[in-house]
């Protein structure tokens, strides 16, 4: 065996021992954790009426985020790609400005726009509107920080199929509407589904600026990492190792998704 | 029958055309010719309303169509790199302008039948396009237009993105086509080969403006100056004039009123030979001969010739 061999397969160790580490470990070690005092346990702590309504808010929050995710996204990557107009290249910029905040700051920031004391907040007050300590406050807390992803895939794949298959629709007498159904939107399905899984797991385990808005209202407005961080402080470990377990369910759930749709996207 | 009148466009502060008109005889098919950038596709694309002009009109079957949407043409138009809709089959492809337009089914599973038929894509229904050669996705690309019943086919530099040989193919089977369908056709190209071979007409172009518009033969013989003249096929300079090198007499010994030449270079293309020459007065100078000719006189690199230059059509 050469050196060369020899410092080759070193260099693969290393890379993967330190992704095992990061990344295998710590999920594997919630699963063990979880299911250390027995199944019924976790059964009985991810069926208290608290982890219950946690689960199905979070899911509430993600299906209205996502298909507005969705829409926006698809709307905004079509703009940025097809047409010109003046501040495109800002608004271009803008789109990742979600990437670049910490979620905490955007809680803050929706705390001061939307809030009793912020600038809004008396009109929605007078008008009997609650965003913030809210669902509504929770999902555009949810999306703003997911819209992104939908954005960044769908734009790159429109660049790439051009214009011309569109205009040769419009030639054949489709109209915009019918263009976008029967051929922009079939050419875009794969990017557009990649960006909705990924806006969906980042909907789902949205922590820092949910925590702001959200007031953590037990069997109200407690999402499920919330839930998980509110068990862990109050030394439930087990409850929290359970939630969590529940979230990396989900987490690989989507990843499963992900990676049947990147392969189906790498044929088409 | 197509009306083009003052048409001008601009981007920016590139002025793509330039008060253009001519008309594109119904039946007939008409090219638009010109080295790149001469505002031949712009052009192509004004008339289908893919481009709106900043002037002047397009008229369409007796209408004027200038502010009408794409959509409401009656047109088909084939694209360079074929813009096949490739998540369809080639069935849906051709089937796609009818079933925009509600067609019942069975007329439009006969209508896809006849035009793959047609095009020669007999038993290809069920293929997605990336299963094609560029040559059959732009035949599907033509059936696909051609589906609708256009009152006018505009195709832009069909051919250009193919090989030589499958260029040659298609050409052939295009006119042959023609012949068949002779619907309105307008065609850009910068092949003047392809522009002499099909067109009945062709509209040359130069920086947004019409150089020169006849049929084929009008503008190979009489060119109204010397890039329509160099831009139909090789010239060669005599005394400030051009001349064809096919038009160009050689001898091996001398003849009354010819002049004296030495050849630089003799090139074999098949059935025509190209001789080099360098006149007395330093002036380069080509002459195509037949293999027959060239083998009666022999010029070879170094010997002397005597040439007849014929009189020159243009000045340069």
């Amino acid at each position: 065996m050469s050196v060369d061999r020899r410092a080759r397969i070193g260099l693969r160790l290393l890379a993967l021992g330190y992704l095992a580490v990061l990344l295998l470990v710590p999920v594997a070690l919630v699963f063990y954790r979880t299911f250390e005092k027995g199944i019924g346990f976790v059964w009985e702590s991810i069926t208290t009426p608290a982890a219950i309504h946690a689960l199905f808010l979070t899911l509430e929050v993600a299906l209205i985020t996502v298909p507005l995710n969705a829409v926006f996204g698809v709307l905004a990557a079509h703009a940025l790609v097809r047409s010109r107009f003046p501040g495109k290249r800002l608004l271009d910029a803008l789109i990742d400005l979600p990437f670049a905040i910490s979620p905490v700051v955007v809680g803050l920031s929706l705390l001061l726009l939307y809030g009793r004391t912020g600038w809004f907040g008396p009109w929605l007050a007078e008008h009997g509107i609650q965003l913030i300590f809210s669902v509504p406050g929770i999902v555009i807390a949810t999306v703003f920080v997911s819209m992104p992803f939908v954005v960044r895939e769908v734009a790159p794949v429109l660049q790439e199929i051009g214009d011309e298959q569109e205009q040769a629709a419009a030639t054949l007498g489709a109209s915009p509407w019918q263009t976008f159904w029967r051929v922009t939107l079939p050419a875009i399905r794969w990017g557009l589904a990649y960006g909705v899984v990924l806006s969906t797991a980042r909907a789902i385990g949205e922590f820092g600026a949910v925590s702001v808005v959200s007031g953590k209202i037990a069997g109200e407005t407690e999402t499920l990492t919330l839930l998980v961080e509110k068990r862990f402080q109050n030394f439930d470990l087990a409850g929290a190792y359970a939630a969590s377990a529940l979230l990396a369910v989900i987490a690989l759930a989507t990843l499963g998704f992900m990676s049947v749709i990147g392969s189906r996207r790498s044929e088409s | 029958m197509i009306a083009v009148e003052r048409v001008t466009k601009r981007f920016a502060d590139f002025t793509a055309l330039d008060d253009i008109s001519f008309e594109a005889p119904d039946g007939k098919l008409t090219a638009l010719l010109g080295p790149s950038g001469s505002g031949k596709s712009t052009l192509l694309r004004v008339i289908a309303g893919l481009e709106v002009p900043d002037s002047g009109t397009i008229v369409v079957s007796g209408s004027d169509a200038t502010r009408l949407p794409p959509q409401k043409r009656g047109i088909g138009f084939v694209f360079q790199h074929y813009a096949a809709f490739k998540h369809m089959t080639l069935r849906d492809n051709v089937a796609f302008g009818l079933k925009i337009r509600k067609k019942p089914k069975p007329e439009i599973k006969a209508k896809v039948d006849e035009l793959l038929h047609l095009v020669g894509l007999d038993g290809f229904h069920d293929r997605y396009p990336n299963q094609l050669s560029g040559g059959q996705r732009q035949r599907m690309a033509l059936a696909r237009a051609l589906a609708v019943e256009p009152s006018v086919l505009l195709l832009d530099e069909p051919f250009g993105a193919l090989d030589a040989n499958v260029r040659a193919d298609l050409r052939a089977w295009l006119r042959r086509l023609h012949e068949q369908v002779p619907v309105t056709t307008v065609l850009v190209t910068h092949d003047q080969e392809e522009a002499m071979e099909l067109a009945d007409l062709i509209v040359l172009l130069k920086d947004g403006r019409i150089a020169q518009a006849g049929a084929p033969r009008e503008l190979y013989e009489r060119p109204a100056d010397a890039f329509v003249m160099g831009f139909l096929g090789p010239v060669s300079k005599v005394r400030g004039e051009l001349v064809r090198p096919h038009d160009v007499a050689l001898s091996d010994r001398p003849e009354d009123g010819w002049e004296e030449a030495m050849v630089q270079r003799v090139v074999h293309l098949g059935f025509e030979v190209r001789v080099e020459l360098v006149r007395k007065d330093g002036e380069e100078i080509s002459a195509q001969l037949t293999r027959g000719e060239a083998e009666a006189i022999e010029p070879e690199a170094g010997s002397i010739v005597w040439l007849r230059p014929p009189a020159g059509k243009v000045s340069a």
